[in-house]
């Protein structure tokens, strides 16, 4: 395979997503409040909120606690430059995103996780006890999740032959009946538990908590503030609107550009919206009728998640 | 030219032990240092040749072992190993004259070290049983001797010593049998001979070496239930030697494997791999579950290690399982992941030992919870652990990603053309390596966090000063290596690709193909490292940019943290070790049964006021408790009993000699 020549038009795609996905993210959280305030029957704060709060936020002093050091600072760039480098590469408008001939399912997991790391490494750093707290309690959420996640990984790939992302989209394009497969299913109701587990949503942790010791995810981005916190909130956002992003494209992939040309981009970022929009908006429907799960009971969730997705495994392999 | 240079090697390392027992107490590990890394240089030269052209090299002398001669055979596999060993062998080096003021600078050390170093060449080196077996035998009591270097001062180094020196001997007596039995068996003690005939060895005599070769390279390797010794006797041992324990010995066990298993044996039944992969697939999760309980750093490390190596054996018991299945491409596709994760796992493990070194002599522990805030005040020694850390956490733009990637890209096409058996092998298998991969990550967060991050837990960590800058290079450069292989795998895959094929028979050589990306040849896979690190870079540089440049903001204030509004933060309100893993304790209580215990005192007046509350909490190995010390204990039981025999009486042990002489007679009757 030689390397696509036309750097013009992977910069032009890449381009696109990441702002498609760094504007879309972050009104994607406020989406989702809004659906929550307005089932609860609250008013609540406009859908753009975020985006002004990170503007806000912008505006303001940086602030370190007294025992941060550079790997407190780096957290939030970390978590940024992972989120916006797959942004830029995964299948989201188009299944031939730049670079995406190496655009590997394993890499994408790893490199979000680098993110997660690093965020959780910025926790420890600042020496108080919401850091630790929110540090362990995040880092074991992931080593739970995430061997649901590879296996679930594992069973997409296996009737593909791949684990490179925009062919597992394309094949889902051109034999639909992979996606209806029983394997595939198993593994997307996997794919989904996960998804809600690494965004920090419920049951897994309450993203509008205000309580130190029930938070997961708030507790380690506790001590960030000004430019940082609006890194983290926009990072954040734009990996929940990527995990979306990717399962909807996973499981409905219809709408996403197969050509090059900005017409057909245009209309796969349209495609993408509405997917990842529907799909928002179930899953804030969803957190209102449910309570948080207590963090004992999270690794049974977890380990069901993995069942499906061995499972997922061994129906892929039976039906190929 | 190049047998000379082997032959130069040996000679290097025998002098540099010569200087290192003789050389005048200033000078003395410098001297020895230099010439154990010369002997090294010489290594990697031989290597590189080997690596380059092909084709073995090899050296006879009828002189230095009596009656069958020493035969020196440097194969392509031998190769990568002595290169790996070599190169943490050089970086061990430039690290120890700065490590000298804190121990392993005596006269027996010094003489020693070479020893160690060089026995490890010459194993890889061997080209028949005799000279393997020798080499294996010096090893295996220079690194024992290392280990108890600072008996005086520590009760449990002796225990770990002892510990080690049953578990090596038994191993090595398990090798010894194993080799004794196939050259009896082929006719000759060359591996050149043994493999001709390996094809018309009985399939029982087989079936024994390889278990037997399994258990001896086995506990060498520190695969479970066979790994007890690592977690006592790396911990125990000088932070230079564990470097090489944990970077260089250990690889060997996995080199024993393959050497009998593949390269002797030609290949076996498919329950022979199965058996790899399950032994594999058992270390791997036991190692990363009790790394993730541990709060002893160099205990931490030494659990990673059974981890990693349980991770090579999937790797290397899946391609036995593919290349018997005539799947020779995929087979030799596993080897390479296989080769890799062992080049990966020496250099991050010997850098972070290295580097836990530079801490424990700085601090002078080794207890996490005893560490602390040590980013402000050894920066640089921080800045390489973490880079090692987040390698073994297999996170790109590292080489340990790079590992796991091909690792799991076996797996997935080697799921593909199973049949039943290896498709279930397969899966439960990537399912314990996913979860292997989550709890590392647990693991070496709290490494970092806990040890290295937030304040200062003791009066040490709070004193702690860099280290001197020979022992910040020599574990640096490692580091280095790691992120230069994460980089750009390409400089050394097209090597481990050559090796893979002399090992998987049929294999075809060239596997993976691309300069900076890495590409499966044949199948839909592609890995673009390079192209990672830098998408990371650029947008990281941007994101610093908008942070920094876009508006004018007041200058950044240093605040205290949050505490629920409280004013002080101390030190003991951090999270600590045990804090940090108890979620994941508690998850996987079964396995681990943690020790607990939790002490109330009351006040003398009345028992509803508490005076103090003791909790103190350990997790032991369980392997240990279960398996060992019931058997230990039985030893002991039957030693007293046995001692009922001995008398003194000189009558019944006259008695003795005649009951015996007359059961000879009536057997042989």
């Amino acid at each position: 395979m030689t390397a696509p020549p036309d750097v013009a038009g992977a910069v032009l795609v890449a381009g696109a997503q990441i702002l498609v996905v760094g504007v879309g993210g972050p009104l994607l959280l406020g989406l989702m409040r809004k659906t929550r305030s307005r089932l609860e029957g609250r008013v609540g704060p406009p859908v753009r909120q975020p985006l002004l709060d990170v503007r806000k936020l912008f505006a303001k002093q940086r602030i370190r606690p007294q025992c941060g050091s550079w790997l407190f600072a780096a957290g939030p760039i970390v978590l940024i430059s992972t989120s916006v480098m797959v942004a830029g590469t995964a299948p989201l408008l188009t299944t031939r995103p730049a670079l995406g001939q190496s655009t590997d399912f394993f890499g994408v997991v790893f490199v979000l996780l680098l993110g997660s790391v690093f965020l959780a490494l910025a926790a420890l750093d600042t020496g108080t006890p919401f850091g630790g707290m929110g540090a362990s309690r995040a880092t074991t959420i992931g080593a739970l999740a995430e061997p649901a996640l590879l296996v679930a990984v594992l069973a997409f790939s296996i009737p593909a032959h791949t684990s490179n992302l925009p062919a597992l989209v394309r094949d889902g394009l051109s034999n639909p009946q992979v996606i209806a497969s029983p394997g595939r299913i198993l593994a997307l109701a996997a794919f989904v538990v996960v998804v809600l587990a690494e965004s920090g949503r419920l049951p897994v942790d309450n993203p509008s908590t205000h309580l130190e010791l029930t938070m997961i995810h708030e507790a380690m981005v506790l001590e960030h503030s000004g430019p940082d916190l609006a890194l983290v909130t926009v990072g954040e956002s734009m990996r929940l609107a990527l995990l979306l992003g990717l399962l909807v494209n996973l499981s409905v992939p219809w709408g996403i550009a197969t050509a090059s040309g900005m017409a057909s981009l245009v209309v796969g970022a349209v495609a993408l919206a509405a997917k990842v929009v529907l799909a928002g908006i179930a899953i804030a429907t969803f957190e209102v009728f449910t309570a948080k799960l207590r963090l004992f009971r999270l690794p049974e969730l977890l380990a069901g998640a993995f069942v499906l997705a061995l499972l997922g495994v061994v129906t892929a392999l039976v039906a190929r | 030219m190049s047998g000379a240079v082997l032959v130069l090697e040996v000679a290097l390392g025998a002098a540099a032990a010569a200087a290192g027992g003789l050389a005048p107490r200033n000078i003395r590990v410098r001297v020895a240092a230099a010439l154990t890394a010369a002997a090294c240089v010489a290594a990697i030269v031989v290597a590189v040749d080997v690596l380059g052209s092909g084709h073995p090299v090899a050296v006879r002398t009828a002189e230095i072992l009596p009656l069958t001669g020493a035969g020196l055979v440097l194969g392509q596999l031998g190769a990568v190993l002595v290169s790996v060993t070599a190169v943490v062998a050089i970086a061990v080096c430039v690290y120890w004259p700065g490590y000298a003021h804190h121990g392993l600078s005596s006269r027996a050390a010094s003489c020693v070290v070479p020893v160690f170093v060089t026995s490890m060449l010459v194993v890889l080196e061997a080209g028949d049983t005799v000279t393997f077996l020798v080499a294996w035998e010096l090893m295996a009591l220079s690194s024992l001797l290392l280990v108890l270097v600072d008996q005086d001062r520590r009760e449990e180094t002796r225990s770990a010593g002892q510990w080690y020196a049953v578990m090596t001997h038994a191993g090595a007596a398990s090798i010894v049998l194993a080799m004794v039995l196939v050259s009896a068996h082929a006719g000759g003690h060359s591996f050149a001979a043994i493999r001709s005939q390996a094809g018309h060895l009985p399939g029982g005599v087989r079936d024994v070496a390889l278990v037997l070769a399994l258990v001896g390279f086995g506990s060498k390797a520190g695969v479970v239930p066979l790994h007890v010794w690592l977690p006592k006797a790396h911990p125990e041992a000088p932070s230079p030697v564990s470097a090489l324990m944990s970077g260089a010995m250990v690889n060997l066990g996995i080199y024993g494997i393959l050497l009998v298993g593949d390269r002797l044996l030609g290949g076996g039944p498919s329950w022979w791999w199965t058996a790899v992969v399950a032994l594999g697939v058992v270390s791997a999760l036991y190692g990363a579950l009790q790394a993730s309980a541990a709060s002893d750093l160099k205990r931490l490390l030494a659990y990673s290690t059974t981890d990693n190596m349980g991770l090579v054996l999937v790797a290397v018991g899946v391609s036995g399982l593919l290349a018997d299945g005539r799947h020779q491409t995929l087979g030799a596709l596993a080897m390479v992941a296989a080769l890799l994760l062992v080049v990966n796992h020496a250099l991050f493990k010997a850098s972070l030992f290295l580097s836990v070194g530079s801490i424990q002599a700085a601090t002078g522990t080794r207890e996490l919870d005893r560490l602390g805030g040590l980013v402000r005040r050894m920066p640089v020694t921080t800045a390489v652990f973490v880079v090692a850390a987040l390698a073994v956490a297999a996170l790109p733009p590292l080489n340990g990603f790079v590992g796991e990637w091909l690792l799991f890209q076996s797996l997935l096409h080697g799921l593909e053309v199973s049949g039943a058996v290896v498709g279930v092998v397969v899966s439960v298998a990537v399912a314990a390596l996913a979860l292997t991969g989550g709890l590392t990550v647990v693991a070496f967060v709290k490494a970092i966090g806990v040890g290295l991050l937030g304040r200062p837990r003791s009066p040490g960590a709070e004193a702690a000063r860099e280290v001197p800058h020979g022992m910040q290079i020599g574990a640096g450069l490692l580091a280095a290596l790691c992120m230069v292989l994460g980089v750009a795998p390409m400089l050394v895959v097209p090597y481990l690709e050559r090796a893979a094929a002399t090992v998987v028979a049929g294999g075809r050589s060239s596997v993976l193909r691309g300069g900076i990306e890495l590409e499966l040849s044949g199948l839909h896979g592609v890995l673009a490292p390079a192209w990672t690190a830098v998408g990371l870079a650029l947008v990281a540089g941007v994101a610093v940019g908008t942070r920094d440049l876009v508006r004018r903001r007041p200058k950044r204030r240093v605040a205290e943290g949050w505490a629920c509004g409280r004013e002080l933060l101390t030190p003991r309100m951090q999270y600590t070790a045990a804090s940090f893993a108890e979620p994941l304790e508690r998850v996987f209580d079964d396995v681990l049964r943690p020790d607990r215990d939790v002490t109330v005192s009351h006040v003398a007046e009345s028992r509803f006021f508490v005076e103090r509350v003791a909790y103190r909490s350990s997790v032991g190995d369980v392997v240990e408790r279960v398996a060992y010390r019931p058997a230990i204990r039985a030893v002991r039981w039957w030693g007293s009993r046995a001692r009922a025999l001995q008398n003194g009486s000189v009558h019944r042990y006259l008695g003795y000699g005649l009951v015996a002489l007359l059961v000879v007679l009536v057997v042989l009757a």
